[in-house]
């Protein structure tokens, strides 16, 4: 069944996703069979978590080296598949403005906002299919085109929160903007800004800034999508050395026909100094359309976020200088990751901006539409989709800050949190402008409404930047090689049991206590605040079972574990969950300690989240663990098959023709 | 000659924000309220900065009285191009009592004490709308004023002012230093852009009570209450031409 299975080149990239530091426990190449006893593990799991080399590029790390980065890594994420608590980076909810950048960021919220309401008219640049001219100028004088770069460089010098504050502005009123200020500043030239040494910044950052510059990010081709690291685009080094000839063509290029900068990722040869093995590596170049040989094709006709550009872009012989090429030669896919892991956190802030605008259109129509004598927000079926849709901003909104509040923290190991973010995000912001749009009834579907541009707009949001599929993959597959190299750990302590003697009682009364049905002593008292109490106990569960259900089905599964799709989705589906339950908790906590007027509100919000977000945890393992999940798996890959086999839907017709 | 403009810019409740009484009746609710620059007062200063960018003013010195937060709204006005501010620092019981009348007086020691030679300020603020600082400032000074104005020209010595008075336009000229006050024809203000919103950080605010400028702030005028406008009725339906006018004699309105 091809069509379930991950390839080796998917589940390494996936998991390099990750950044360097990068995994490799889950791709094991040979089981080890060894003897001795066993402590919990089975001889798949040892599997799962033997060092293996494949595809990785920092072979140098010793296995102890890459333990104790797991041991220390502190992502709530990471840790809940291995069925642990680690708040550090969950509680309290963090707040990292100082009182400079909170008066900063009130003082540049109202001009932003104004300028929204007041200049930009996102209807008419959804007609245009391009950001009317005067708006764009207008974004150019506001200083929106570089809010994150250094103000010595001509920027705005914002933290990552302080970004995502004004990011939610813009995604309450246009996301077509949104992409175009996206395209350039969060993928389009972060690159520079993560990547660039000071010369390339000094050059490129002031007119990017600015916005005299418009920049993109170019690495989708015809044939590489979600599959990143098949790009075909090659960038051959001239023999003095001094330049690279770059050929290649990139699809879907936001702001593609408007950029002078583009951030291009293409093949190169690579030789290792070391060792004189040539290799064909990934690099990073900056590209200026001035070098020729740059063109693009006319902008893509497209269902939502018309206004941003979105075009094809050409490099024929194009001459790139040496010292464009970003970071260093290579490392173009660690370059690439890392741009996208770092703005996953302002789509999530953006879309609870969309959000916020949606329930306001729905709730200012339920308080005012009168049906069967009754204000429709009267009724029970209103009222349970109103609440939804709160309950869905609120997580975005506190996964949003959450993670950009981490980053700003220099928090490096993010990554699982922001995929959750963006996943939940682009998820949430559709279901509540689809509800807004079923409150408003008839009202909704006009175009004069105007929430089926937001509709439209969003829907490309669970398709780019890692689609919500591959990042599922990749949560699930990052928790689960976490979780393999503790049980690894666990393993190789039982070889030597008088020298983690600690370790190994620990872990054994953690297993009998959970085999006996016991607590395994995990605990949110005294972290969540005492009204809470009762949702913090169904975190402290879901994260229990969760890590249990993770460990059986590392044993079981093994290394094979990455060919099972369809249960890692299932796992990433519980891990989202998950997660939300602990930022909401955190959140509605800081509120009720600080005695914010909504608190309240909050904790009617947070609680709901979480029975039901655990009832879902556990039913979809209770699930995974019964015959019947085998069942339902064959089938999927049965009919699917069967489907693909007959060219469409496989059933007669009910009238026999 | 390149002048000096002192130019008032008062923090009120933002024109979008939908106005509470509250239940004690002494005001409206202003807690947690969104409050932004009265909208004449944007112009005003949007006025300066084109007279600046003239090179007929040297120098723009915005100016808010009332309590702490009123610095936000001169950051507002630096980051619009003035070029310092200075806060006048009125709280409590003295901000709730602050008037045209005591606004005037410390507008006209500023305006010496500064040696400024033209005070520009919004006709009238959208709270209170008075109506009334610009002419008293004027008097207070004993400067010539052009109010209700919709275009100002520097002309020598003298400044040519265009007002909107009713059903019409009348053209003034007066001598400077003078007090002109802004109507909503005068100019577009422009945005406050986010750099310059950062550099405006980097501007000189210094903050004088008004003591420090020989003003006393007792205030003749007493609260007696505040009250919502009246809800408006619903009205009714009338089938023909004779009902109308049957209902208009019921009400006595004809």
């Amino acid at each position: 069944m091809q069509s379930a299975r991950l390839t080796p080149a998917l589940c390494r990239q996936l998991l390099r996703l990750g950044g360097p530091g990068g995994c490799r426990a889950l791709l094991a190449s040979s089981p080890r069979a060894h003897g001795g006893a066993r402590l919990y593990a089975s001889q798949a799991a040892e599997a799962v978590v033997d060092k293996a080399r494949v595809g990785t590029e920092s072979a140098s790390h010793t296995e102890a080296a890459k333990t104790a980065l797991a041991m220390d890594n502190k992502s709530f994420a990471v840790n809940m598949f291995r069925g642990e608590i680690v708040t550090d980076q969950v509680f309290p909810f963090p707040s990292v403005l100082n009182e400079e950048q909170t008066q900063t960021l009130k003082e540049l919220v109202g001009p932003v906002s104004k300028f929204f309401e007041e200049v930009n008219n996102p209807a008419k640049n959804d007609t245009l299919e391009k950001v009317e001219d005067n708006t764009m100028e207008g974004l150019k004088q506001l200083g929106a085109f570089g809010l994150q770069v250094p103000t010595d460089l001509g920027g705005l010098g914002l933290t990552n929160t302080q970004y995502a504050r004004l990011v939610e502005i813009v995604g309450m009123h246009d996301l077509g903007v949104g992409i175009t200020l996206g395209a350039h500043q969060s993928i389009g030239f972060k690159g520079i800004l993560l990547f660039g040494n000071k010369a390339q910044k000094e050059k490129y950052l002031p007119k990017l800034a600015s916005g005299e510059n418009i920049a993109a990010f170019c690495l989708t081709e015809p044939s590489s999508g979600s599959d990143a690291a098949s790009i075909k685009t090659t960038a051959v080094k001239s023999p003095c050395g001094k330049f690279y000839t770059m050929n290649g063509s990139k699809i879907w290029i936001s702001n593609g026909g408007l950029s002078e900068i583009f951030t291009v990722f293409a093949r190169t040869v690579v030789k290792d100094e070391s060792t004189g093995e040539v290799k064909d590596k990934i690099s990073a170049f900056i590209v200026e359309k001035a070098f020729g040989g740059v063109t693009h094709g006319s902008p893509e006709k497209k269902m939502g976020i018309k206004a941003s550009n979105t075009a094809e872009v050409y490099f024929d012989n194009v001459r790139v200088p040496a010292e464009n090429v970003l970071d260093k030669e290579g490392a173009g896919f660690k370059v690439a990751m890392n741009i996208l892991n770092n703005g996953r956190f302002g789509m999530a802030a953006a879309l609870s901006g969309t959000m916020r605008a949606a329930i306001t259109k729905a709730v200012e129509f339920a308080a005012n539409r009168t049906q069967f004598g009754s204000k429709i927000h009267t009724f029970g079926i209103i009222q349970e989709k109103l609440t939804r849709m709160a309950m869905l901003h609120y997580v975005t909104e506190s996964m949003a800050y959450m993670v950009c509040a981490n980053m700003d923290l220099g928090v490096k190991d993010f990554q699982i949190e922001a995929a959750i973010s963006k996943i939940f995000g682009s998820e949430a912001a559709w279901s509540v402008t689809d509800e807004c749009i079923q409150i408003m009834g008839g009202m909704g579907y006009m175009k004069e409404t105007g929430i089926e541009r937001v509709m439209r707009d969003l829907r490309i949001f669970r398709i780019f930047e890692g689609t919500n599929d591959i990042l599922r993959l990749f949560v699930a597959l990052n928790g689960f090689q976490n979780a393999g190299t503790q049980l690894k750990q666990l393993q190789s302590a039982f070889k030597n049991p008088f020298g983690n003697a600690g370790l190994l009682v620990n872990e054994a009364s953690k297993r009998v206590k959970r085999k006996a049905g016991l607590g395994t002593g995990l605990s949110l008292k005294g972290i969540v605040h005492p009204e809470l109490e009762n949702s913090g106990e169904l975190t402290v569960q879901a994260v229990e079972r969760f890590g249990e259900a993770v460990e059986i089905l590392l044993i079981k599964h093994g290394k094979k574990i990455i060919d099972e799709q369809f249960l890692l989705k299932r796992v990433a589906d519980c891990a989202i969950d998950l997660y939300a339950m602990i930022v909401v908790l955190s959140r509605a906590s800081r509120s009720l300690s600080l005695g914010h007027p909504t608190a309240q509100h909050e904790k009617m919000l947070c609680d709901s989240w979480c029975i039901e977000a655990a009832d879902r945890i556990q039913d979809t393992l209770k699930f995974l663990s019964t015959d019947s999940s085998k069942q339902v798996f064959k089938n999927l890959r049965g009919i699917s098959h069967a489907l693909v086999e007959n060219g469409g839907v496989v059933t007669q017709h009910p009238l026999g023709f | 000659m390149a002048l000096r403009a002192l130019v008032g810019v008062k923090r009120v409740i933002d024109y979008a924000v939908k106005i509470r009484v509250k239940p004690d009746k002494t005001g409206v609710v202003t807690d947690g309220v969104k409050h932004s620059m009265n909208p004449f007062c944007e112009i005003a200063i949007e006025e300066a900065v084109r007279l600046k960018e003239k090179k007929i003013v040297s120098e723009i010195i915005a100016v808010s009285c009332g309590p702490q937060q009123c610095q936000e709204t001169i950051r507002t006005a630096l980051a619009m191009g003035a070029d310092r501010g200075i806060h006048v620092d009125v709280s409590g019981k003295d901000y709730e009592s602050l008037g045209p009348f005591q606004v005037s007086k410390i507008l006209a020691a500023l305006a010496k004490k500064e040696n400024v030679n033209l005070v520009l300020l919004g006709k009238q603020a959208i709270d209170d709308d008075c109506n009334q600082t610009g002419q008293m400032t004027a008097a207070q000074l004993d400067w010539p004023q052009g109010t209700f104005a919709s275009e100002v020209k520097v002309e020598g010595e003298k400044l040519k002012v265009v007002r909107e008075i009713d059903g019409g336009l009348e053209t003034i000229s007066i001598k400077l230093p003078a007090v002109v006050t802004a109507d909503l024809r005068l100019n577009e203000p422009r945005y406050a852009t986010l750099p310059n919103i950062m550099k405006a950080k980097k501007k000189k605010l210094e903050t004088v009570k008004p003591s420090d400028l020989g003003v006393t702030l007792a205030s003749q005028v007493q609260i007696l209450s505040v009250e919502e406008p009246p809800q408006r009725q619903a009205g009714v339906k009338v089938q023909t031409t004779e009902d109308l006018v049957a209902k208009l004699k019921e009400v006595g309105r004809i």
